[in-house]
């Protein structure tokens, strides 16, 4: 592993572990209530008693950056697990058993992927009413068919490699094979996508909550304060830069880990992505 | 080449009737009468009976596709409802917006990324490619949302050079209108130009370990005609699928931009559509996007042969 490589890996590391260590801390202590505002103390620039400033209300930036923590690495934790689950059994199956399977099932997760993500997302939503449980849910089935689409080309190319034949050739069942071959193999591309929908869920959540069609106020989030920062663009831009800086050294550090568990994960890959 | 590409479009048909069937069973799922959504306040059984009648709703669901198709098919989506317009022609308008910014960050965003890719690939581990791949990792971990605002706060707000909100179509206002597209395409080619830069690198670092390619070396072609007449075409198969992904994937769902930046684009319709439960065009758009999105990628993938032949024969 190259200095850069090294810096990298321990930087992104750094950014994630502060991130979610943010989180926990915020579950039981924030320096103000993240809900309750000192009206007296409105639009109050970052200051002793307000590390990051205030907003319209006086609530403390700082305090609902800390709340806003959790539901984030909340949300995209679970979504994308439940994308990942849901992904890889419909992906590998249909790679794996080939035929009119693989025709159905990819007929169906086309068709799926025809709605970008954050639109069956909202859809979702709206039939679910806004909640931080019901964003996870729209997350997680709206990635999983992007996760399928990936486990099924590895699966499908596996499928026709040496070493799978010779494992069926040697009498292994169907199911053997999958665990101990193909599922092994395909986890690489797997990881490396399932970092990269990490940081989107991320960001998708941040998202909706932007447009106000994710978790509910009055609970804070990074992408509600973005909104609500736009009102006063003009006299409190520290509003728009701390939320948004949350969302992206989070998004930097899920990133650059995902990158160094990449080269480790998977030696073949060591150096090919950035 | 002709066989590959009637079997590719016939491929597509299966996903088109699935998506239609989606679509409506979506808005089905929507709690909610639209009559008594139309009708407001007024309570009028009668009347709400006369409205469902008028719009169908009393009919079987399976008569109701139908019916809806067949319209669909002669371009007729149905009124809006809050807007009393019809669907097609605001859906067809907000995305000629929306189309105009989109295509416009894509092509910048291809013709700064493509060469920095190649070029972090050829000069891997070195210094260009450090400067490169960092930068890359830092864009595409900046929400496009958060890049506008900042980018409304400075060249809007503070130094007051450009609009901060508004639209007007480039075809109609000429280069004058260009200003309201500059910095929504420059917030979206931020960050786009990170996640092709990527995988340029990473597929053309993948091509150049080939053997054809040191083969290339060996006999002295120089460098340039090796990277551009040799790895470009083989490397850039990965790229274009990320490319025509992320072109569906903004096309429809612009929806945020488009709200930082008040654009009366094909994404703020639905979203407003939603709010405003307006379900004739929340059901138009959501069709014409998934629409949209399978025929992006059809294109990607006839196009694919040209630059990997091997994919033909699959």
């Amino acid at each position: 592993m190259s200095g850069f490589k090294h810096t990298n890996a321990v930087l992104g590391g750094f950014l994630v572990g502060a991130v979610v260590l943010l989180a926990l801390v915020g579950l039981v202590y924030t320096p103000h209530d993240p809900l309750e505002g000192d009206l007296l103390a409105r639009f109050s620039p970052p200051s002793a008693e307000y590390w990051l400033g205030t907003d319209e209300f006086g609530r403390d930036v700082l305090s609902r950056l800390m709340a806003g923590a959790g539901v984030s690495v909340a949300v995209s934790v679970f979504s994308v697990l439940l994308a990942l689950v849901l992904g890889t059994t419909i992906g590998v199956t249909a790679g794996y058993a080939g035929g009119w399977v693989d025709r159905g099932i990819s007929v169906l997760v086309e068709s799926m992927m025809a709605f970008p993500g954050l639109l069956l997302a909202l859809g979702i939503m709206t039939v679910l009413g806004p909640s931080k449980w019901g964003v996870v849910l729209a997350l997680g089935l709206a990635y999983s068919p992007s996760v399928s689409r990936i486990a099924r080309g590895a699966a499908l190319s596996l499928r026709q490699r040496d070493f799978v034949i010779a494992s069926r050739a040697t009498g292994h069942g169907g199911l053997w094979t999958v665990f101990r071959h193909v599922l092994p193999n395909c986890v690489a591309p797997l990881l490396i996508f399932a970092t990269s929908i990490f940081g989107s869920a991320l960001l998708a959540e941040s998202a909706l909550s932007f447009l106000g069609l994710g978790v509910p106020p009055p609970l804070a989030t990074w992408g509600g304060m973005l909104s609500e920062s736009r009102n006063a663009m003009d006299q409190a831009i520290w509003l728009a830069v701390f939320p948004g800086a949350m969302i992206s050294l989070s998004l930097l550090g899920i990133n650059l880990l995902g990158d160094a568990v990449r080269d480790r994960l998977d030696p073949r890959m060591r150096g090919v992505m950035a | 080449m002709l066989g590959y590409l009637l079997k590719r479009t016939a491929a597509a048909v299966p996903t088109v009737i699935v998506v239609t069937v989606l679509v409506f069973a979506m808005i089905r799922a929507i709690p909610g009468d639209p009559a008594s959504l139309m009708l407001g306040d007024i309570d009028n059984p009668a009347l709400l009976a006369n409205m469902r009648h008028a719009l169908g709703l009393d009919r079987p669901v399976g008569e109701q596709f139908m019916i809806w198709v067949g319209h669909a098919l002669q371009g007729d989506l149905g009124m809006s409802i809050a807007r009393r317009e019809p669907v097609t022609h605001l859906v067809l308008t907000h995305f000629a917006v929306t189309a105009q910014v989109v295509l416009t960050a894509t092509l910048l965003a291809c013709l700064v990324a493509v060469p920095a890719g190649m070029v972090a690939a050829w000069r891997q581990n070195r210094r260009a490619d450090t400067a490169i791949v960092s930068t890359s990792i830092l864009f595409v971990s900046m929400p496009s949302f958060w890049v506008g605002i900042l980018l409304i706060w400075l060249f809007g707000v503070k130094l007051n050079w450009l609009p901060v909100y508004g639209f007007e179509s480039v075809l109609q206002g000429g280069l004058g209108a260009a200003k309201y597209l500059v910095l929504p395409v420059f917030a979206i080619v931020l960050t786009e130009i990170a996640a092709i830069t990527r995988m340029m690198r990473a597929s053309t670092i993948e091509t150049l370990r080939l053997e054809y390619v040191a083969h290339a070396r060996a006999k002295g072609l120089p460098e340039k005609r090796v990277m551009l007449r040799h790895v470009l075409p083989n490397s850039f198969g990965p790229t274009l699928t990320v490319i025509g992904l992320m072109l569906g994937h903004l096309l429809s769902g612009a929806a945020v931009i488009e709200t930082v930046f008040t654009l009366p684009g094909i994404g703020r319709l639905l979203v407003e559509s939603i709010y405003a439960r307006d379900y004739p065009v929340v059901q138009g758009c959501l069709l014409f996007i998934a629409l949209l999105y399978v025929a992006v990628n059809l294109v990607v993938d006839l196009l694919y042969p040209l630059f990997d032949p091997r994919v033909k024969l699959q």
